[in-house]
Protein backbone atom coordinates (compact mmCIF):
# COMPACT_ATOMS: atom_id res chain seq x y z
CA UNK A 1 0.00 0.00 0.00
CA UNK A 2 1.12 3.74 0.14
CA UNK A 3 4.00 3.97 2.46
CA UNK A 4 5.64 1.36 0.72
CA UNK A 5 5.68 3.10 -2.61
CA UNK A 6 6.26 6.32 -0.93
CA UNK A 7 9.47 4.92 0.49
CA UNK A 8 10.19 3.75 -2.67
CA UNK A 9 14.12 4.83 -2.69
CA UNK A 10 15.28 4.82 -6.36
CA UNK A 11 17.75 7.88 -5.28
CA UNK A 12 21.24 7.39 -6.55
CA UNK A 13 23.28 4.95 -4.33
CA UNK A 14 26.45 4.00 -4.44
CA UNK A 15 26.33 0.55 -4.47
CA UNK A 16 26.39 -2.37 -6.86
CA UNK A 17 24.36 -4.69 -4.60
CA UNK A 18 21.04 -4.91 -5.69
CA UNK A 19 19.17 -4.84 -1.87
CA UNK A 20 20.77 -2.64 0.72
CA UNK A 21 19.48 -2.37 4.49
CA UNK A 22 17.97 1.53 4.02
CA UNK A 23 15.24 3.01 2.98
CA UNK A 24 11.68 1.16 2.56
CA UNK A 25 11.17 -1.95 -0.26
CA UNK A 26 8.33 -2.38 -1.97
CA UNK A 27 6.35 -0.18 -4.80
CA UNK A 28 2.66 -0.94 -6.23
CA UNK A 29 3.97 -4.15 -7.63
CA UNK A 30 5.02 -5.86 -4.34
CA UNK A 31 1.66 -4.81 -3.24
CA UNK A 32 2.60 -3.34 -0.09
CA UNK A 33 2.10 -6.77 1.22
CA UNK A 34 5.90 -6.76 1.80
CA UNK A 35 5.51 -10.98 2.29
CA UNK A 36 7.38 -11.50 -1.23
CA UNK A 37 10.81 -9.43 -0.23
CA UNK A 38 13.24 -10.07 1.82
CA UNK A 39 13.67 -12.48 5.24
CA UNK A 40 10.49 -13.61 6.14
CA UNK A 41 8.76 -10.60 8.69
CA UNK A 42 7.95 -7.74 5.90
CA UNK A 43 10.31 -5.75 7.78
CA UNK A 44 13.18 -5.83 5.18
CA UNK A 45 14.43 -2.85 3.90
CA UNK A 46 16.09 -2.15 0.22
CA UNK A 47 17.16 0.27 -1.90
CA UNK A 48 17.13 -0.21 -5.73
CA UNK A 49 19.99 -0.14 -7.55
CA UNK A 50 19.45 2.93 -9.92
CA UNK A 51 22.14 1.48 -12.04
CA UNK A 52 19.91 -1.08 -12.81
CA UNK A 53 17.96 -0.40 -16.24
CA UNK A 54 14.82 -0.51 -15.55
CA UNK A 55 12.84 -1.37 -12.35
CA UNK A 56 9.50 -4.16 -12.39
CA UNK A 57 7.11 -2.11 -13.85
CA UNK A 58 9.52 -0.88 -16.94
CA UNK A 59 9.22 2.66 -15.88
CA UNK A 60 12.95 4.12 -15.40
CA UNK A 61 13.14 6.04 -12.33
CA UNK A 62 15.26 9.25 -11.94
CA UNK A 63 16.88 10.19 -8.66
CA UNK A 64 14.31 11.48 -6.21
CA UNK A 65 14.88 13.44 -3.42
CA UNK A 66 12.13 13.31 -0.60
CA UNK A 67 12.46 9.75 0.35
CA UNK A 68 13.55 9.55 3.36
CA UNK A 69 11.51 12.67 5.51
CA UNK A 70 9.20 12.09 8.70
CA UNK A 71 6.17 14.31 8.47
CA UNK A 72 3.43 13.83 10.90
CA UNK A 73 -0.19 15.81 11.57
CA UNK A 74 -2.74 15.09 14.16
CA UNK A 75 -5.65 16.89 15.05
CA UNK A 76 -6.80 18.05 18.82
CA UNK A 77 -9.29 20.08 20.15
CA UNK A 78 -8.00 23.52 18.48
CA UNK A 79 -7.81 22.40 15.03
CA UNK A 80 -4.56 20.20 13.34
CA UNK A 81 -1.01 20.46 13.90
CA UNK A 82 1.37 19.87 11.03
CA UNK A 83 4.90 19.16 11.29
CA UNK A 84 7.89 18.24 9.20
CA UNK A 85 11.16 18.14 9.11
CA UNK A 86 13.52 19.68 6.45
CA UNK A 87 16.66 17.35 5.27
CA UNK A 88 16.59 15.76 1.72
CA UNK A 89 18.68 13.00 0.77
CA UNK A 90 19.57 11.23 -2.37
CA UNK A 91 20.85 7.95 -1.52
CA UNK A 92 23.21 8.58 1.35
CA UNK A 93 24.22 12.47 0.54
CA UNK A 94 22.29 14.85 2.29
CA UNK A 95 21.53 17.29 -0.48
CA UNK A 96 19.72 19.62 1.45
CA UNK A 97 18.56 20.92 5.10
CA UNK A 98 15.86 23.60 4.50
CA UNK A 99 13.77 21.96 2.16
CA UNK A 100 10.07 22.98 2.52
CA UNK A 101 8.08 20.04 2.99
CA UNK A 102 4.67 21.89 3.67
CA UNK A 103 3.09 23.60 0.61
CA UNK A 104 0.19 25.99 1.77
CA UNK A 105 -2.29 25.53 -0.75
CA UNK A 106 -4.64 28.48 0.72
CA UNK A 107 -5.05 30.09 3.88
CA UNK A 108 -6.84 27.41 5.47
CA UNK A 109 -5.38 24.32 3.59
CA UNK A 110 -2.07 22.70 4.22
CA UNK A 111 -0.56 19.72 2.38
CA UNK A 112 2.43 17.84 3.57
CA UNK A 113 5.25 16.40 1.22
CA UNK A 114 6.84 13.06 1.26
CA UNK A 115 7.98 11.17 -2.14
CA UNK A 116 8.93 12.65 -5.09
CA UNK A 117 9.08 16.58 -4.37
CA UNK A 118 8.03 17.22 -8.18
CA UNK A 119 5.28 14.83 -7.94
CA UNK A 120 4.25 16.16 -4.78
CA UNK A 121 4.87 20.25 -5.45
CA UNK A 122 3.45 19.79 -8.93
CA UNK A 123 -0.25 18.03 -7.78
CA UNK A 124 -0.50 20.10 -4.63
CA UNK A 125 -0.04 23.46 -6.74
CA UNK A 126 -2.42 21.72 -8.86
CA UNK A 127 -5.54 21.18 -6.14
CA UNK A 128 -4.94 24.72 -5.22
CA UNK A 129 -5.93 25.72 -8.54
CA UNK A 130 -8.71 23.17 -8.35
CA UNK A 131 -10.10 24.78 -4.84
CA UNK A 132 -9.85 28.14 -6.41
CA UNK A 133 -11.84 27.16 -8.79
CA UNK A 134 -14.17 25.81 -6.43
CA UNK A 135 -14.31 28.54 -4.47
CA UNK A 136 -15.13 31.21 -7.07
CA UNK A 137 -17.84 28.83 -8.64
CA UNK A 138 -19.52 28.17 -5.77
CA UNK A 139 -18.70 31.13 -3.72
CA UNK A 140 -17.94 29.13 -0.60
CA UNK A 141 -14.66 27.65 0.82
CA UNK A 142 -14.33 24.01 -0.31
CA UNK A 143 -14.19 21.51 2.74
CA UNK A 144 -10.92 19.51 3.59
CA UNK A 145 -12.70 16.38 2.78
CA UNK A 146 -13.35 17.58 -0.78
CA UNK A 147 -9.86 19.12 -1.33
CA UNK A 148 -8.71 15.55 -0.74
CA UNK A 149 -11.13 13.90 -2.77
CA UNK A 150 -10.27 15.81 -5.76
CA UNK A 151 -6.25 15.25 -5.17
CA UNK A 152 -7.05 11.39 -4.71
CA UNK A 153 -8.81 11.51 -8.02
CA UNK A 154 -6.14 12.89 -9.99
CA UNK A 155 -3.47 11.40 -8.81
CA UNK A 156 -5.61 7.88 -8.91
CA UNK A 157 -5.71 8.37 -13.15
CA UNK A 158 -1.77 8.10 -12.74
CA UNK A 159 -1.69 5.22 -10.92
CA UNK A 160 0.95 2.43 -11.53
CA UNK A 161 2.88 4.89 -13.79
CA UNK A 162 5.50 5.71 -11.32
CA UNK A 163 3.77 8.58 -9.03
CA UNK A 164 5.31 8.90 -5.54
CA UNK A 165 3.17 11.09 -3.14
CA UNK A 166 2.22 10.50 -0.09
CA UNK A 167 0.84 13.53 1.46
CA UNK A 168 -1.83 14.68 4.52
CA UNK A 169 -4.37 17.42 3.45
CA UNK A 170 -5.04 19.32 6.81
CA UNK A 171 -7.30 22.30 7.30
CA UNK A 172 -10.27 23.84 9.27
CA UNK A 173 -13.52 24.11 7.22
CA UNK A 174 -17.00 24.02 8.91
CA UNK A 175 -17.20 20.87 10.10
CA UNK A 176 -13.85 21.72 11.73
CA UNK A 177 -10.36 20.41 12.14
CA UNK A 178 -10.29 18.13 8.79
CA UNK A 179 -7.56 15.54 7.97
CA UNK A 180 -6.81 13.60 5.57
CA UNK A 181 -4.19 10.92 4.27
CA UNK A 182 -3.53 11.06 0.20
CA UNK A 183 -1.11 8.94 -1.98
CA UNK A 184 -0.04 7.91 -4.88
CA UNK A 185 -1.26 4.45 -4.70
CA UNK A 186 -5.15 5.98 -3.95
CA UNK A 187 -5.18 5.83 -0.89
CA UNK A 188 -7.71 8.54 0.84
CA UNK A 189 -8.19 7.91 4.52
CA UNK A 190 -9.56 10.50 6.88
CA UNK A 191 -8.01 9.84 10.77
CA UNK A 192 -6.96 11.79 13.99
CA UNK A 193 -2.86 10.85 13.58
CA UNK A 194 -0.73 10.11 10.34
CA UNK A 195 2.58 9.93 9.84
CA UNK A 196 4.21 9.59 6.55
CA UNK A 197 7.83 9.28 5.45
CA UNK A 198 10.79 6.93 6.74
CA UNK A 199 11.13 8.18 9.88
CA UNK A 200 7.26 7.46 10.21
CA UNK A 201 7.12 4.79 12.85
CA UNK A 202 9.71 6.46 15.34
CA UNK A 203 7.04 9.40 15.22
CA UNK A 204 4.43 6.92 15.61
CA UNK A 205 5.38 5.77 18.68
CA UNK A 206 6.12 9.13 20.52
CA UNK A 207 2.58 10.61 19.17
CA UNK A 208 0.77 6.96 20.22
CA UNK A 209 2.04 7.38 23.55
CA UNK A 210 1.51 11.45 24.29
CA UNK A 211 -1.78 12.24 21.93
CA UNK A 212 -4.80 13.54 23.69
CA UNK A 213 -7.77 15.55 22.04
CA UNK A 214 -7.71 18.38 25.40
CA UNK A 215 -3.95 19.25 24.61
CA UNK A 216 -3.46 23.04 24.69
CA UNK A 217 -2.00 24.88 22.19
CA UNK A 218 1.75 24.96 23.28
CA UNK A 219 1.57 20.86 24.19
CA UNK A 220 0.53 20.07 20.76
CA UNK A 221 2.95 21.96 19.43
CA UNK A 222 5.34 20.36 21.71
CA UNK A 223 4.61 16.98 21.45
CA UNK A 224 4.56 17.27 17.09
CA UNK A 225 8.10 19.30 17.46
CA UNK A 226 8.97 16.17 19.97
CA UNK A 227 7.94 13.37 17.80
CA UNK A 228 10.10 14.69 14.79
CA UNK A 229 12.94 15.16 16.83
CA UNK A 230 12.78 11.43 18.21
CA UNK A 231 12.34 10.43 14.04
CA UNK A 232 14.76 12.88 12.88
CA UNK A 233 17.15 11.26 15.29
CA UNK A 234 16.82 7.77 14.40
CA UNK A 235 16.07 7.90 11.24
CA UNK A 236 19.20 8.48 9.54
CA UNK A 237 17.22 9.94 6.52
CA UNK A 238 15.61 13.08 8.58
CA UNK A 239 16.43 15.71 9.67
CA UNK A 240 17.76 19.34 9.56
CA UNK A 241 15.33 21.26 11.24
CA UNK A 242 11.60 20.51 12.43
CA UNK A 243 8.93 22.94 10.87
CA UNK A 244 5.61 22.96 12.17
CA UNK A 245 2.38 24.80 11.22
CA UNK A 246 -0.74 25.16 13.67
CA UNK A 247 -3.83 25.18 11.66
CA UNK A 248 -6.94 25.75 14.20
CA UNK A 249 -9.67 27.94 15.80
CA UNK A 250 -11.36 29.78 12.77
CA UNK A 251 -8.37 29.14 10.51
CA UNK A 252 -7.02 32.98 11.27
CA UNK A 253 -4.25 31.30 13.11
CA UNK A 254 -1.83 29.95 10.57
CA UNK A 255 1.67 29.55 12.60
CA UNK A 256 4.83 28.74 11.19
CA UNK A 257 7.30 27.80 13.67
CA UNK A 258 11.20 26.52 13.31
CA UNK A 259 13.13 24.86 15.77
CA UNK A 260 15.39 26.18 17.68
CA UNK A 261 18.80 25.47 16.46
CA UNK A 262 20.55 24.07 19.51
CA UNK A 263 17.46 20.64 18.60
CA UNK A 264 18.96 20.36 15.05
CA UNK A 265 19.38 17.06 14.16
CA UNK A 266 22.72 15.65 12.96
CA UNK B 1 -4.44 -9.26 6.01
CA UNK B 2 -7.94 -7.93 5.03
CA UNK B 3 -11.05 -10.13 6.27
CA UNK B 4 -15.03 -10.03 5.11
CA UNK B 5 -17.21 -12.59 5.95
CA UNK B 6 -21.53 -13.37 5.30
CA UNK B 7 -23.78 -15.15 6.53
CA UNK B 8 -27.32 -15.76 5.12
CA UNK B 9 -29.94 -17.03 7.02
CA UNK B 10 -33.87 -17.96 6.27
CA UNK B 11 -35.22 -13.50 6.44
CA UNK B 12 -31.90 -12.20 6.88
CA UNK B 13 -28.19 -11.69 6.14
CA UNK B 14 -25.11 -10.82 8.27
CA UNK B 15 -22.31 -9.37 7.56
CA UNK B 16 -18.68 -8.50 8.51
CA UNK B 17 -15.86 -6.76 7.85
CA UNK B 18 -12.33 -5.81 9.68
CA UNK B 19 -11.56 -2.17 10.49
CA UNK B 20 -7.90 -1.69 10.07
CA UNK B 21 -6.73 0.46 6.99
CA UNK B 22 -3.29 -1.14 6.85
CA UNK B 23 0.01 0.22 5.10
CA UNK B 24 3.09 -1.93 4.41
CA UNK B 25 3.09 -2.55 8.60
CA UNK B 26 1.85 0.59 9.89
CA UNK B 27 -2.20 0.68 11.18
CA UNK B 28 -3.30 3.85 9.57
CA UNK B 29 -6.81 3.81 10.89
CA UNK B 30 -8.63 1.57 13.50
CA UNK B 31 -12.12 2.08 12.49
CA UNK B 32 -12.14 2.11 8.64
CA UNK B 33 -15.73 1.32 7.06
CA UNK B 34 -15.39 -1.38 4.38
CA UNK B 35 -18.89 -1.76 3.43
CA UNK B 36 -20.63 0.95 0.74
CA UNK B 37 -24.33 1.09 0.75
CA UNK B 38 -25.79 0.51 -2.53
CA UNK B 39 -29.15 1.04 -1.74
CA UNK B 40 -31.27 0.71 0.89
CA UNK B 41 -31.46 -2.78 1.17
CA UNK B 42 -27.62 -3.86 -0.78
CA UNK B 43 -24.43 -3.77 0.89
CA UNK B 44 -21.05 -4.08 -0.53
CA UNK B 45 -18.22 -5.09 1.20
CA UNK B 46 -15.00 -4.76 -0.82
CA UNK B 47 -11.04 -5.22 -0.07
CA UNK B 48 -8.28 -5.26 -1.90
CA UNK B 49 -5.86 -2.83 -3.67
CA UNK B 50 -5.71 0.36 -2.68
CA UNK B 51 -7.10 3.09 -4.56
CA UNK B 52 -9.04 0.53 -6.30
CA UNK B 53 -11.53 -0.41 -3.69
CA UNK B 54 -13.09 2.96 -3.18
CA UNK B 55 -12.83 3.71 -6.96
CA UNK B 56 -14.48 0.66 -7.45
CA UNK B 57 -17.13 0.35 -4.78
CA UNK B 58 -18.12 4.18 -5.37
CA UNK B 59 -18.63 3.58 -8.97
CA UNK B 60 -20.59 0.93 -8.48
CA UNK B 61 -22.59 2.49 -5.64
CA UNK B 62 -23.30 5.45 -7.90
CA UNK B 63 -24.49 3.95 -10.59
CA UNK B 64 -26.89 1.60 -8.93
CA UNK B 65 -28.49 5.53 -7.65
CA UNK B 66 -28.33 6.54 -11.03
CA UNK B 67 -30.34 3.27 -12.48
CA UNK B 68 -32.89 3.60 -9.40
CA UNK B 69 -33.37 7.91 -10.31
CA UNK B 70 -33.58 6.97 -13.97
CA UNK B 71 -35.91 4.12 -13.79
CA UNK B 72 -38.10 5.16 -10.69
CA UNK B 73 -37.10 1.42 -8.95
CA UNK B 74 -34.12 -0.33 -7.26
CA UNK B 75 -31.62 -2.84 -8.78
CA UNK B 76 -32.35 -6.15 -7.00
CA UNK B 77 -29.55 -7.52 -5.04
CA UNK B 78 -29.10 -10.44 -8.18
CA UNK B 79 -29.10 -7.42 -10.74
CA UNK B 80 -26.34 -5.55 -8.68
CA UNK B 81 -24.34 -8.38 -8.15
CA UNK B 82 -23.99 -9.20 -11.74
CA UNK B 83 -23.97 -5.63 -12.75
CA UNK B 84 -20.84 -6.05 -10.59
CA UNK B 85 -19.42 -8.43 -11.94
CA UNK B 86 -19.58 -7.33 -15.53
CA UNK B 87 -18.06 -4.24 -14.51
CA UNK B 88 -15.12 -6.69 -13.33
CA UNK B 89 -14.95 -8.44 -15.92
CA UNK B 90 -14.62 -5.58 -18.36
CA UNK B 91 -12.19 -4.01 -16.82
CA UNK B 92 -9.93 -7.52 -16.32
CA UNK B 93 -8.80 -6.98 -19.24
CA UNK B 94 -7.81 -3.77 -20.05
CA UNK B 95 -5.10 -1.64 -19.09
CA UNK B 96 -6.55 -0.97 -15.67
CA UNK B 97 -7.88 -4.02 -14.36
CA UNK B 98 -9.75 -3.64 -10.95
CA UNK B 99 -8.03 -5.69 -8.27
CA UNK B 100 -10.60 -5.79 -5.68
CA UNK B 101 -12.37 -9.01 -3.82
CA UNK B 102 -15.95 -8.17 -2.81
CA UNK B 103 -19.13 -9.93 -1.07
CA UNK B 104 -22.61 -8.29 -2.08
CA UNK B 105 -25.50 -8.67 0.44
CA UNK B 106 -28.91 -8.09 0.16
CA UNK B 107 -32.52 -8.57 0.70
CA UNK B 108 -34.90 -8.77 -2.20
CA UNK B 109 -38.76 -8.14 -1.12
CA UNK B 110 -39.91 -11.07 -3.73
CA UNK B 111 -36.24 -13.66 -3.39
CA UNK B 112 -35.72 -13.25 -0.07
CA UNK B 113 -32.08 -12.54 1.58
CA UNK B 114 -29.10 -12.86 -0.88
CA UNK B 115 -25.36 -13.30 -0.25
CA UNK B 116 -23.05 -13.19 -3.48
CA UNK B 117 -19.49 -13.47 -3.13
CA UNK B 118 -17.17 -12.15 -6.30
CA UNK B 119 -13.17 -12.34 -6.48
CA UNK B 120 -10.59 -9.97 -8.42
CA UNK B 121 -10.62 -12.72 -11.36
CA UNK B 122 -14.44 -11.43 -11.68
CA UNK B 123 -16.12 -14.86 -10.46
CA UNK B 124 -19.50 -14.89 -9.17
CA UNK B 125 -21.35 -17.25 -6.80
CA UNK B 126 -24.49 -16.89 -4.54
CA UNK B 127 -23.47 -18.94 -1.37
CA UNK B 128 -25.25 -19.61 2.05
CA UNK B 129 -21.63 -18.31 3.72
CA UNK B 130 -18.57 -16.45 2.30
CA UNK B 131 -15.58 -14.87 3.33
CA UNK B 132 -12.45 -13.10 2.20
CA UNK B 133 -9.23 -12.70 2.96
CA UNK B 134 -6.28 -14.97 5.11
CA UNK B 135 -9.02 -15.37 7.39
CA UNK B 136 -11.17 -17.03 5.36
CA UNK B 137 -9.09 -20.34 5.64
CA UNK B 138 -9.00 -20.53 9.27
CA UNK B 139 -12.93 -19.88 9.15
CA UNK B 140 -14.52 -21.31 5.75
CA UNK B 141 -14.10 -24.99 7.81
CA UNK B 142 -15.99 -22.90 11.05
CA UNK B 143 -18.81 -22.27 9.21
CA UNK B 144 -19.52 -25.62 6.83
CA UNK B 145 -19.49 -27.29 10.62
CA UNK B 146 -22.07 -25.45 12.08
CA UNK B 147 -23.74 -23.60 9.27
CA UNK B 148 -27.29 -24.19 9.17
CA UNK B 149 -29.95 -22.49 6.55
CA UNK B 150 -32.71 -21.73 9.44
CA UNK B 151 -30.33 -20.21 11.67
CA UNK B 152 -31.59 -17.26 13.88
CA UNK B 153 -30.23 -13.88 13.72
CA UNK B 154 -28.53 -14.58 17.57
CA UNK B 155 -27.54 -17.79 16.00
CA UNK B 156 -26.21 -16.17 13.38
CA UNK B 157 -24.23 -13.43 15.47
CA UNK B 158 -22.72 -16.42 17.59
CA UNK B 159 -21.51 -18.22 14.75
CA UNK B 160 -19.92 -15.08 13.85
CA UNK B 161 -17.93 -14.92 17.16
CA UNK B 162 -16.83 -18.45 16.91
CA UNK B 163 -15.27 -17.13 13.86
CA UNK B 164 -13.83 -13.91 14.98
CA UNK B 165 -12.05 -15.80 18.02
CA UNK B 166 -10.08 -18.32 15.99
CA UNK B 167 -8.95 -15.59 14.47
CA UNK B 168 -8.03 -13.88 17.33
CA UNK B 169 -6.69 -17.25 18.26
CA UNK B 170 -4.55 -18.44 15.06
CA UNK B 171 -4.40 -15.31 13.02
CA UNK B 172 -0.50 -14.61 13.22
CA UNK B 173 -2.14 -10.52 12.26
CA UNK B 174 -4.13 -8.37 14.95
CA UNK B 175 -7.77 -7.52 14.02
CA UNK B 176 -8.80 -5.76 17.03
CA UNK B 177 -12.63 -5.01 15.72
CA UNK B 178 -14.90 -5.62 12.88
CA UNK B 179 -18.04 -3.52 11.79
CA UNK B 180 -21.03 -6.11 11.82
CA UNK B 181 -24.11 -5.12 9.82
CA UNK B 182 -27.41 -7.56 9.26
CA UNK B 183 -29.59 -6.71 6.36
CA UNK B 184 -33.27 -8.20 6.63
CA UNK B 185 -36.59 -6.87 5.10
CA UNK B 186 -36.47 -3.62 7.37
CA UNK B 187 -33.41 -2.60 5.79
CA UNK B 188 -29.60 -2.19 7.08
CA UNK B 189 -29.32 -2.49 10.86
CA UNK B 190 -25.74 -1.94 12.90
CA UNK B 191 -24.85 -4.49 15.32
CA UNK B 192 -22.41 -3.63 17.80
CA UNK B 193 -19.28 -3.97 16.20
CA UNK B 194 -16.91 -6.88 17.62
CA UNK B 195 -14.13 -6.48 19.52
CA UNK B 196 -11.05 -8.29 20.94
CA UNK B 197 -12.19 -8.14 24.19
CA UNK B 198 -15.92 -9.10 23.51
CA UNK B 199 -17.24 -12.43 24.71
Amino acid sequence: MALASVLDSDCADFSFDKCQPFGFAGGPEHSGLGFESAPGDGLSFSVRNPLCATDEDGVERKIEFLHGTTTLAFKFQHGVIVAVDSRATAGSYIASQTVKKVIEINPYLLGTMAGGAADCSFWERLLARQCRIYELRNKERISVAAASKLLANMVYQYKGMGLSMGTMVCGWDKRGPGLYYVDSEGNRVCGDLFAVGSGSMYAYGVMDSGLRHDLTVEEACELGRRAIYQATYRDAYSGGQTHWLANFCNSKHLITHSLNPRLQSI
Amino acid sequence: MEYLIGIQGQDFVLVAADNVAASSIIQMKHDYDKMFKLSEKILLLCVGEAGDTVQFAEYIQKNVQLYKMRNGYELSPAAAANFTRKNLADYLRSRTPYHVNLLLAGFDDTDGPGLYYMDYLSSLAKAPFAAHGYGAFLTLSILDRYYRPDLTRDEAVDLLKKCIEELNRRFILNLPSFTVRLIDKEGIHDLEKLTLGSK
